[in-house]
C-alpha cells in the first residue's frame, strides 16, 4: 500500500507542493503509529486475566445480569470487530468509565495530564536552561574544576533516589524553614478557587489575574520541579558535554580559529550550532520521560498527575483508566518525536 | 628589510604516558614574499609546524621557540586577544579536506563573511558584496547560489575554492596551505593550485605550501624544506630539487616512477636512524639572497 501511495505521489508531484507532501507523509506516519499503539494496548487489555464484566457487575450478580453486561460491552463480537469499536470510541475521546473514580476516563485524563504537563515543562525548562550551558562549559574546560564539579553534580543526580531527596527537601524547606508550600498543587485554602481553563494552575491563575494564587502555586511547584529539573540536568549536561567534545575535535573548529574568531564565537556559533542537532533528540526524550509522569515524585508531593493516576489504576485493575492513560502517554511520545524531527530538519540543512 | 616570517628553534611536544613526544624539534626557517614548500611524510611534523605558526597547538601540546616573528614582531609575546588579530587578518590557513573544514550547518556565505566582518569591521551588505566578488575571483560561476548554499551541496573542488576565498578575503600577508589538494581529484588539483598560485602572486603574499607530493612542490614553489621526523633535513631551491644530497630526499626522489624513464624496479627507501638524530638544518634565508 505504501509503495502504491508513493508512486501515486510521483505522478502528482508537479501539482502538490513539497511542504504539503511533507505534512501528509508525517500525518500518515502518525496515524500508522497510533493505530499500532492502540492495537497493542487493546490486546494487553484483552489478555489480562481480569474479567471486565465481573469488575462491573460484581461477584454476586446473576447469570442474566452478567450476560447482559457481557453483550453490552460487545464482548460477544469477534476480536477484530471489538478492536474497531474500540478505535471508534477512542476517536471520539471515549475511553469508558473509570472504576475507581466512577467518572469518564477522558475527564480524569483532562484533570491529571495538565498537572503532569505543568510539572514536566517547568522541570525540563530549567533542566535545559542550566544543563546545556553546564555541559558546554564542562567540555570547553575539560579536566578543570568546573568539569569535575559538573561530573559530581550529574553523578549525584543519577544515583540519589528521588524519594529520598524529595522527602529531605520537604523536611528542610517546608517543615523546618517554611520557605515553600507543602505537598499538593495549592494550599487547601485556594483549592477550587481556580477555574479549570487549561488545567495548569500557573497558567490559569495568571489568566484570571490572581497573583496570590499564582505565587502560592509557584511555592508548591518549586520543589518537585527543581527535583525533576535536577534529574534532567544531570542527563542533559552529560550528553551536551560528550556531543560538544566530539564537535570541538572537528576540523571546522580549527578553520573558525584560523579566521581569528573569539573563543565564544567558536564555541557557541560553530560548535554549538552542530551540537543543537543531536541535543534536540536528547531533550525531547528526557521531556517525554517526565511527561509519562514520574510516579515517585508525584506520590511524595501528592501531585495529582498522570503517573500516579495510571499506577493507582493499574494496581486496582481499572483497565479503562490504564488504557486511556497509555494512549495519552503514547500520543505524547509521537507528538514529541514529530516535533523533534521538525526541529532537526530546521537545525541541520543536511536532513532536508 | 626583514623577512616576512622568521621562526627560530621551534619545538612542538606532547607529553604522553611514555615520556614527551616531540613532533617538531628545534626547526628554524624564514619566509619572504615567496612560495615555500614543506615536504615530508605523514608524521614528519609539517602540519604541526603550520599550526604552530598560528599558535593553534591544542592542549596538552606544548609550543616552544626562541621566536616566531611576523615582520619583526614576535608572535609568542602577543596576548591571545592580539593573536586573534593576527589569525585570519595577517596569517591564514587552508586545510586539507573541505568536507571537514567547513561548518556543515552554516551557510557558505555566512562562513566567508564572518572573518571579513570581524577584521574589516564591515557592514553586512558590504561583506556580502565583497564575498560575492571573492567567490568570482576563485572562479565560482554562480556566486549568489553558492552564497546561500550549505557545504554538503558542494563538490570537493568547489569546497576548496570556497576555503581559499574564505581565507583570502581579509587580505592576509601569509597563507599556509596544509595539503590543500590531497583530498581532491587529480584534475581538480591543478585548477585549485592555479587559482591559489594566481592569487598569491597578485597579492604579493608569502605562501607556505605543506605537501607530501614532491612533484607538486617542485613545480609550484620557489624553495623547499624537507622534513623528516620533526626536523628539517634538507633545504634547497625547488628547481634544484633533483640535485638534493640528503639520502632521505634522494631516496624519496628515486621512489617516484617516471613516465619518460620507466624502470622495472622502483627503489625502496632505506631509512637510517641517524637522520632523526642529526640536528636540524636551518631554513633561514636573508632577504637579499632571495631577491
Amino acid at each position: 500500500m505504501a509503495i502504491e501511495n508513493r508512486s501515486g505521489n510521483r505522478r502528482k508531484r508537479a501539482s502538490i507542493p513539497p511542504w504539503l507532501r511533507g505534512i501528509g507523509s508525517t500525518l500518515f506516519t502518525v496515524l500508522i503509529t497510533m493505530v499500532g499503539l492502540l492495537f497493542v494496548t487493546f490486546i494487553i487489555g484483552r489478555v489480562m486475566p481480569i474479567d471486565p464484566v465481573l469488575a462491573i457487575v460484581g461477584e454476586s450478580a446473576s447469570r442474566a445480569t452478567y450476560d447482559a453486561a457481557y453483550q453490552e460491552l460487545g464482548l460477544d463480537k469477534p476480536l477484530l470487530v471489538q478492536f474497531f469499536i474500540f478505535l471508534l470510541d477512542i476517536a471520539q475521546g471515549n475511553f469508558g468509565e473509570s472504576l475507581l473514580t466512577a467518572r469518564p476516563v477522558s475527564q480524569d485524563l483532562l484533570r491529571v495530564f495538565p498537572a503532569t504537563f505543568e510539572l514536566a515543562t517547568v522541570g525540563t525548562f530549567f533542566g535545559v536552561l542550566l544543563g546545556v550551558p553546564l555541559g558546554v562549559l564542562a567540555a570547553v574546560k575539560r579536566g578543570s574544576w568546573i568539569d569535575h564539579i559538573a561530573r559530581v553534580v550529574a553523578l549525584i543526580g543519577y544515583s540519589m533516589p528521588v524519594f529520598w531527596i524529595g522527602l529531605i527537601g520537604l523536611l528542610v524547606f517546608y517543615g523546618k524553614l517554611g520557605w515553600i508550600g507543602g505537598p499538593g498543587r495549592l494550599d487547601i485554602f485556594y483549592v477550587d478557587m481556580v477555574p479549570n481553563i487549561t488545567g495548569m494552575i500557573l497558567v490559569d491563575s495568571l489568566l484570571m489575574g490572581d497573583m496570590g494564587i499564582f505565587r502560592n502555586a509557584i511555592s508548591h511547584i518549586v520543589l518537585p520541579a527543581a527535583l525533576l529539573a535536577y534529574y534532567s540536568l544531570a542527563y542533559i549536561s552529560r550528553m551536551t558535554r560528550s556531543f560538544m567534545l566530539e564537535q570541538l575535535d572537528q576540523e571546522y573548529i580549527v578553520t573558525a580559529q584560523v579566521k581569528g574568531l573569539s573563543a565564544n564565537a567558536v564555541i557557541w556559533r560553530h560548535a554549538f550550532g552542530n551540537v543543537k542537532v543531536p541535543l534536540v533528540t536528547v531533550i525531547a526524550l528526557s521531556y517525554a520521560a517526565l511527561l509519562e509522569g514520574s510516579v515517585l515524585t508525584e506520590t511524595i508531593f501528592s501531585w495529582p498527575g498522570i503517573g500516579s493516576y495510571i499506577t493507582t489504576a493499574l494496581l486496582s485493575a481499572d483497565m479503562n483508566a490504564v488504557l486511556g492513560g497509555t494512549v495519552v502517554v503514547g500520543l505524547v511520545f509521537v507528538c514529541l518525536n514529530i516535533f523533534s524531527d521538525l526541529l532537526y530538519k530546521f537545525f541541520d540543512p543536511r536532513a532536508k | 628589510m626583514t623577512n616576512l616570517l622568521e621562526v627560530k628553534n621551534l619545538t612542538v611536544k606532547f607529553p604522553t604516558r611514555h615520556g614527551v613526544f616531540e613532533a617538531v624539534r628545534r626547526i628554524s626557517f624564514s619566509l619572504g614574499r615567496e612560495r615555500l614548500g614543506i615536504v615530508g611524510e605523514s608524521g614528519s611534523g609539517k602540519s604541526m609546524t603550520g599550526r604552530a605558526i598560528l599558535r593553534l597547538i591544542k592542549s596538552p601540546g606544548i609550543l616552544e621557540a626562541d621566536y616566531i616573528t611576523l615582520e619583526g614582531k614576535d608572535l609568542l609575546t602577543l596576548s591571545e586577544k592580539e593573536m586573534r588579530r593576527v589569525r585570519g587578518h595577517r596569517i591564514s590557513m587552508i586545510m586539507q579536506d573541505p568536507k571537514f573544514s567547513l561548518n556543515p550547518v552554516m551557510r557558505i556565505g555566512d562562513q566567508i563573511c564572518e572573518g571579513y566582518r570581524l577584521h574589516a569591521r564591515a557592514s553586512r551588505a558590504e561583506a556580502k558584496k565583497k564575498t560575492l566578488s571573492m567567490l568570482e575571483t576563485v572562479l565560482i560561476r554562480d556566486p549568489e547560489r553558492v552564497f546561500n548554499a550549505y557545504p554538503h551541496e558542494m563538490s570537493g573542488g568547489m569546497g576548496q575554492r570556497i576555503m581559499i576565498a574564505m581565507m583570502l578575503i581579509p587580505d592576509p600577508q601569509i597563507l599556509i596551505a596544509d595539503e590543500p589538494t590531497s583530498a581532491l581529484d587529480v584534475t581538480v588539483q591543478k585548477e585549485v593550485l592555479e587559482i591559489m598560485d594566481k592569487l598569491v602572486r597578485e597579492r604579493g603574499m608569502g605562501l607556505i605550501f605543506i605537501s607530501h607530493d614532491l612533484n607538486v612542490v617542485s613545480a609550484f614553489c620557489d624553495r623547499v624544506l624537507i622534513m623528516y621526523s620533526g626536523r628539517i633535513v634538507e633545504t634547497c631551491r625547488a628547481d634544484q630539487l633533483h640535485e638534493a644530497t640528503h639520502p632521505y630526499t634522494v631516496g624519496l626522489l628515486n621512489s617516484i616512477p617516471q613516465l619518460e624513464h620507466p624502470v622495472d624496479h622502483l627503489e625502496v627507501l632505506q631509512r637510517d636512524d641517524a637522520w632523526s638524530k642529526d640536528p636540524s638544518v636551518s631554513g633561514i634565508v636573508e632577504t637579499e639572497e632571495i631577491a
